[in-house]
């Protein structure tokens, strides 16, 4: 990560997890503070752990803030096929979540053969498979075995969805 | 009860073909795995968790025996052939191996990750077996006021020992507590954190998230970052080992185990230091010290023996105390917990059997992973060929799956959206994953005991340290949390800051083994 350069203005998104570890922070103050003291012996009661971990997480955010002002920045996670010299493709990411949104949403209507499908599909196209067919067969493939084999060798009914009945 | 008896006989029962073709069926599972890049133990066995609802107790553990070490033997493989180390636990694997493996001495690097591992494993399994029933002797006596200094010390140790950045190690810490009070709260039965949604008052299920963090996050991280030519593997060459190989590799074997099998049992978490200790030791030990980064069979046979021996030794706490100290050891509590089973010292008690055939499989599976890895590691190197696009896409598939299977509702499979986009940003951001995970998973108990150890002392303070244990541990709490601060001021005031080779050897180490893979 050394010989990374330092854009100018790279690294204020750093700030983005402050934000998030502080908003996390004050939610758990603010939902502690909706408890009721009820039953309390001592000083533990339900609140003390949630004021506890916000106050904790709003000391994070301000010392997380001051060491990025500092120059401190995130170290990005390396690994055997990740390459860090390109930023984020967030095209790629984000067809992988409509992907998997997609198997979310619909996967008590349709059923996991079809939303297992798609979303391998779907998952395998957004990292650039592009042999359409031979993808289509093994997304069926791998979506309707999978549900057998869950169905008959773990006894965990997938939602079989539109093909109810045919399975 | 002896250990050594209650060995023999768990082997007895972990013997029987069923109970093998498990124990098989893990190993095989947990190599494959391991070979595939991107994913770790860790992640295989969070994967995987769905698969074993449905078995026997005692088969799922076999088989959880089998992947926790087949996965580890899988690492160092790939991080021989292929020119980047996967896991952090390999980075140090990685520097000999892989200029081994380019001098044409692949089949020799491998051969002496394979054994050493297996040397290691099976010396750390059996001390564990000897210092398990010790732990556990004292563990028993242990009060309220003591788990949570135990805990507490997990929390401290797991964030400032692991990671480049303390700050963002308790920040990951903070978000698994917080994750961790969502549902209702078991004393006083108000909801926390639930936003009147009814499907987490019952809280987020564990499983959930690790499948988000361990395998959600990172098949999104790859992703957004996939090489366009996956890196380039190296074929493997030469003849296994020779004479002097043996010679030069049954030292380092020895060390690694004496080295890994003490870090990985203190709740400190991680193997990064010990295979990071053993790598210089045999450097310094070396009769032929310039070998070392161009290819030394030591720096390979030590920090893979440590790395096998420090796994081992992180189920100590797991299995006697319930500490998790590792992603992996993370997910096997997890393991435990689907089958109502909380690891702690009362297991060796209620489960007695049970964890005694565990440790058997874990000694009968190191046997099979050598058997299958020193004849076949050439077989188990064309999974590094496998298409990329498939390959993560199987991963989302099955992320899915599992967590779909582990309570049927729709709605966990958004929460695993959500919480992959955070293992996302943590992994962009540079937070560990680990502290968030034990963090989870310890938290919730860590109230319980510190609630019942204040009523017990009616609201006073002093309740949580008025035992000599408890004062010990919250000593050596403050001692890891001051000395690397103090260390950092003296080696600052020893060092002028402009001075390059200021950083100390690991920092140059790392930055040579990344840069190996640029």
């Amino acid at each position: 990560m050394s010989d990374q350069v330092q854009k100018r203005g790279e690294g204020r998104s750093e700030y983005g997890v402050s934000l998030l570890l502080l908003a996390l922070g004050v939610v758990a103050i603010v939902d502690a503070l909706g408890l009721i003291e009820r039953g309390a012996r001592g000083f533990m009661t339900a609140r003390t752990v949630p004021m506890f971990v916000g106050g904790l997480l709003i000391l994070c955010a301000v010392l997380l803030a001051v060491d990025i002002a500092r120059g401190g920045r995130g170290e990005q996670e390396e690994g055997e096929d990740v390459d860090l010299s390109h930023g984020s493709d967030f095209r790629t990411v984000g067809l992988l979540a409509v992907a998997f949104a997609f198997n979310a949403a619909f996967i008590d209507r349709l059923g996991w053969p079809i939303t297992g499908a798609v979303l391998f599909f779907g998952a395998a196209f957004a990292l650039g498979n592009r042999h359409y067919v031979r993808l289509a067969v093994i997304s069926v493939l791998l979506s309707v075995v999978t549900w057998y084999g869950f169905f008959l060798g773990l006894d965990v009914k997938l939602p079989a969805g539109l093909l109810d009945g045919i399975l | 009860m002896d250990g050594i008896n209650a060995l023999l006989e768990g082997m007895s029962s972990a013997l029987t073909p069923m109970n093998l073709l498990y124990a098989f069926l893990g190993v095989l599972l947990g190599t494959a795995i391991g070979v595939l890049p991107g994913i770790g133990p860790a992640m295989a066995i969070a994967l995987l968790l769905p698969l074993t609802y449905t078995l026997e107790v005692e088969q799922a553990i076999i088989m959880f025996a089998g992947l926790y070490y087949g996965g580890m033997y899988g690492g160092s493989t790939t991080s021989i052939l292929l020119n980047t180390p996967g896991e952090s636990a390999s980075v140090m694997t990685a520097i000999e191996g892989n200029k081994m493996a380019k001098a044409g001495r692949g089949a020799a690097a491998l051969a002496t990750a394979a054994i050493g591992s297996f040397v290691a494993g099976t010396i750390a399994t059996l001390c564990l077996a000897l210092l398990a029933p010790q732990v556990v002797k004292f563990a028993i006596q242990l009060g309220d006021p003591d788990y949570l200094a135990v805990m507490v010390f997990a929390f401290v140790a797991v964030t400032t020992v692991l990671g480049s950045s303390k700050i963002r190690g308790f920040a990951s810490l903070g978000l698994g507590v917080w994750i961790g009070l969502i549902g209702i709260d078991q004393t006083s039965g108000q909801q926390r954190l639930t936003f009147g949604i009814d499907q987490l008052s019952d809280g987020i299920d564990v499983v959930v998230v690790a499948v988000a963090v361990f395998a959600m996050g990172e098949a999104l991280w790859i992703a957004a970052h996939l090489r366009r030519a996956p890196a380039r593997i190296i074929p493997i060459k030469g003849r296994l080992m020779t004479r002097e190989d043996l010679s030069r590799s049954w030292k380092p074997w020895l060390r690694g185990s004496a080295i890994g099998f003490p870090f990985g049992a203190i709740p400190a978490g991680g193997a990064e230091i010990p295979t990071f200790l053993s790598y210089i030791t045999e450097r310094k030990l070396a009769k032929k010290p310039e070998e070392f980064g161009k290819g030394a069979i030591e720096g390979v046979a030590g920090p893979e023996a440590t790395n096998n021996a420090s796994a081992a030794g992180s189920l100590v706490p797991l299995l006697t105390l319930g500490i998790p100290t590792t992603a992996t050891a993370a997910v096997m509590i997890l393991a435990f917990q689907t089958y109502g089973i909380q690891p702690g010292p009362r297991l060796f008690d209620e489960q007695g059997p049970l964890v005694w055939t565990l440790i058997a499989s874990l000694l009968i599976g190191n046997a099979m992973l050598l058997a299958l890895n020193l004849p076949m590691a050439g077989l188990w190197a064309k999974l590094l060929l496998i298409p990329r696009p498939y390959l993560y896409a199987g991963i989302l598939m099955f992320a899915s799956l599992g967590a779909y299977a582990a309570n049927g509702t729709a709605f966990d499979l958004w929460l695993l959206l959500l919480i992959g986009g955070l293992g996302f940003a943590m992994r962009r951001y540079g937070l560990p994953v680990v502290p968030l995970i034990v963090g989870l998973i310890l938290a919730p108990r860590a109230e319980v005991f510190m609630r019942r150890a204040l009523q017990i002392s009616d609201g006073h303070l002093s309740g949580l340290v008025n035992t000599p244990f408890s004062k010990v541990v919250y000593a050596l709490v403050l001692l890891v949390v001051l000395v690397p601060l103090v260390w950092g001021q003296v080696r600052k005031r020893r060092t002028p800051p402009e001075d390059p080779t200021s950083g100390p050897d690991g920092t140059r180490l790392q930055q040579h083994a990344n840069s190996e893979g640029a």
